[in-house]
């Protein structure tokens, strides 16, 4: 049954002939729930990297599947807003999609893979590669929201922790990294420091990523829907990576490596392996921005 | 006369619900520090003393006499139930000018502080050893890791200049240096309380507070820490506090001591006087059993 379907017919009114899912307020949750998760999300926007408790709804996907991040996009958008929704970088990602045909269902919004024309973008692990406005939202969906956990299993430890900004042991942990490999070793979700204070996870988008957060013009929304948290980084905030004087943070390396769909050098690629031919190639993580490099090399 | 670097007044800590006849029916002229009425444990009561720089002060007592909750409280490990300690000025805590007003020679009560504010206290200028490494170390990360995460805390950003240190450090307290990056799981329990030492001495500290150190090492190990510590304190100009149920340990390194029974401070005073004329039965029957 299509979800189409479905909320037809659990409609109490019959369906009218209305491209919008009926008997449900307009962007699905109610708006007492609504109120709440804007309420959070003023707080963290007020406290940047601060991690907001919010009761987190139910929604018709599981806990997991980016239930934090669909709340903060229903809780925003308008009629008129344009969506992109991506996963990985893809905007035809099976999640990606879905989560696209389910807002568009319960708000009426018109759906884009071009990020520069959406306004609000909703991604699971990745950000756009072209650069965003302060006009629009990035809404990341984030499945472990404490970047300390690696390090305290406790919660009542971790808070006690970002409250008296006792960072030692997350830097410890770097320290130890670094003694062992030579360099540090984690690959995603790179701890930061926004605005001189909190220690922050950033979802676990890839290094590539991490200095896109740094005096941005965007808003950056983070929702954590299993594990209830909210936080933000508004425009204009310092972010910064974790990084010792004598081992800078750098991003991943693809020098010498070329998109082999559109010819981007100067993108995040994903290196897929062809079984037949027995060759490494690289592609675009971004699809939306791979699409377009590509339809403007085939329309010369 | 040299003034105190801290004054200690009053230090008090209960465990339990307290009732109003607690203080009265406990202590050692009762023989109990448990509350017969209400059954709450009158750990530590009304403590006072004066702690100088570069001394070494005792702290004698059998077990659960209050000795290791004193440095509990006075590391802000848990919190006091009552009683004041205060910082002479010349000990500067860094970005903490806020807890001593103008003038005057003595900062705030500091167990009034923030915990935030205790941290900092505790990371300018204290310094800790348990008995038990475990309690002191992270057993899993490498030594020179556990000495960098005091140097973290402080502030460090750069790992060249806190292996460097971490290095001196391990020399000075006789770990082989090439051993830096091993975890103290991995090594003797001599070895792991001279790691500890070594963590202890890694923020400069004023302070030291030395709980038991030696209880648990053979005489040939117990005799090297001593040692150490001997030294490091005139090198350092360490302020120690030394918690035993040794008078051997309190004898070679404290010039003062004080004897604790059923939390209560039952004698005080220069240790040679107390080891050759102890005036309380308590102390004449540990002395007697000793020596």
């Amino acid at each position: 049954m299509q979800m189409r379907e479905w909320l037809d017919h659990n409609d109490a009114r019959p369906g009218e002939d209305d491209d919008r899912a009926t008997g449900y307020p307009f962007g699905f949750m109610d708006e007492g729930a609504k109120r709440e998760v804007r309420r959070s999300i003023l707080k963290a926007v007020a406290i940047p990297g601060y991690q907001v408790p919010y009761g987190s709804r139910e929604m018709p996907i599981a806990r997991g599947w980016g239930t934090g991040g669909i709340q903060i996009t229903l809780s925003l958008v308008l009629p008129e807003d344009v969506l992109k929704v991506i996963d990985q970088g893809c905007d035809g990602s099976v999640n990606a999609v879905n989560i696209k045909k389910f807002v568009q269902a319960v708000a009426d919004v018109e759906i884009t893979t071009d990020t520069r024309s959406a306004t609000v973008i909703q991604t699971r692990h990745r950000i756009p590669e072209e650069p965003m406005t302060a006009e629009q939202i990035l809404v990341l969906q984030v499945p472990y929201p404490e970047a300390l956990r690696e390090v305290e299993p406790s919660e009542a430890e971790t808070r006690r922790m970002h409250a008296e900004a006792d960072y030692s042991r997350m830097w410890l942990f770097l320290y130890e990294d670094i003694v062992k490999y030579g360099e540090i070793s984690i690959s995603y979700r790179f701890p930061v420091t926004v605005n001189g204070r909190y220690i922050m996870d950033p979802s676990p988008i890839p290094r590539w990523d991490v200095p896109k957060l740094h005096m941005a013009d965007t808003l950056f929304l983070f929702g954590a829907g299993r594990e209830k948290r909210i936080y933000a980084i508004p425009p204009h905030t310092r972010v910064e990576p974790l990084e010792f004087e004598d081992h800078l943070f750098r991003v991943e390396d693809f020098s010498g490596k070329v998109c082999a769909r559109c010819g981007a050098s100067d993108t995040f690629m994903d290196e897929i392996i062809d079984n037949e031919a027995g060759e490494r190639l690289y592609y675009c993580s971004d699809s939306g921005y791979c699409d377009k490099r590509y339809g403007q090399c085939n329309n010369h | 006369m040299q003034q105190p670097l801290i004054k200690v007044r009053g230090l008090s800590k209960r465990f339990g619900a307290g009732c109003e006849l607690c203080l009265s029916s406990t202590g050692p002229d009762r023989e109990s520090n448990v509350c017969p009425h209400c059954g709450s444990v009158v750990a530590c009561n009304d403590v006072s003393f004066d702690l100088y720089r570069n001394e070494a002060l005792g702290i004698v007592g059998e077990s659960g006499s209050g000795k290791s909750t004193l440095v509990r409280l006075l590391h802000f490990e848990w919190e006091a139930g009552g009683g004041t300690v205060e910082l002479h000025r010349t000990a500067i805590v860094p970005a903490l000018d806020e807890i001593f007003t103008d003038g005057a020679d003595y900062s705030a009560n500091l167990l009034g502080l923030s915990p935030f504010q205790k941290r900092q206290v505790r990371n300018a200028l204290m310094g800790i050893v348990y008995q038990n490494p475990f309690l002191g170390l992270r057993m899993q990360v490498s030594s020179g890791g556990n000495i960098a995460e005091r140097l973290l805390g402080a502030g460090w950003r750069n790992i060249g200049a806190m292996r460097k240190r971490s290095a001196e450090l391990l020399e000075r307290t006789e770990i082989p240096v090439e051993r830096m990056d091993e975890p103290p799981m991995n090594f003797s329990g001599g070895m792991q309380q001279r790691v500890q030492i070594a963590k202890a001495l890694s923020n400069n500290p004023l302070i030291l507070f030395l709980d038991e150190v030696t209880t648990g090492l053979d005489l040939s190990v117990q005799a090297r820490v001593l040692d150490l510590i001997r030294s490091i304190r005139s090198e350092f100009n360490l302020s120690l506090l030394v918690v035993s149920h040794d008078l051997g340990v309190i004898n070679l390194l404290c010039q003062r001591t004080m004897v604790m029974k059923y939390g209560r401070v039952v004698e005080a005073g220069l240790t040679d006087q107390i080891l050759q004329d102890p005036q309380h039965r308590y102390t004449q029957l540990l002395v007697a059993s000793q020596l």
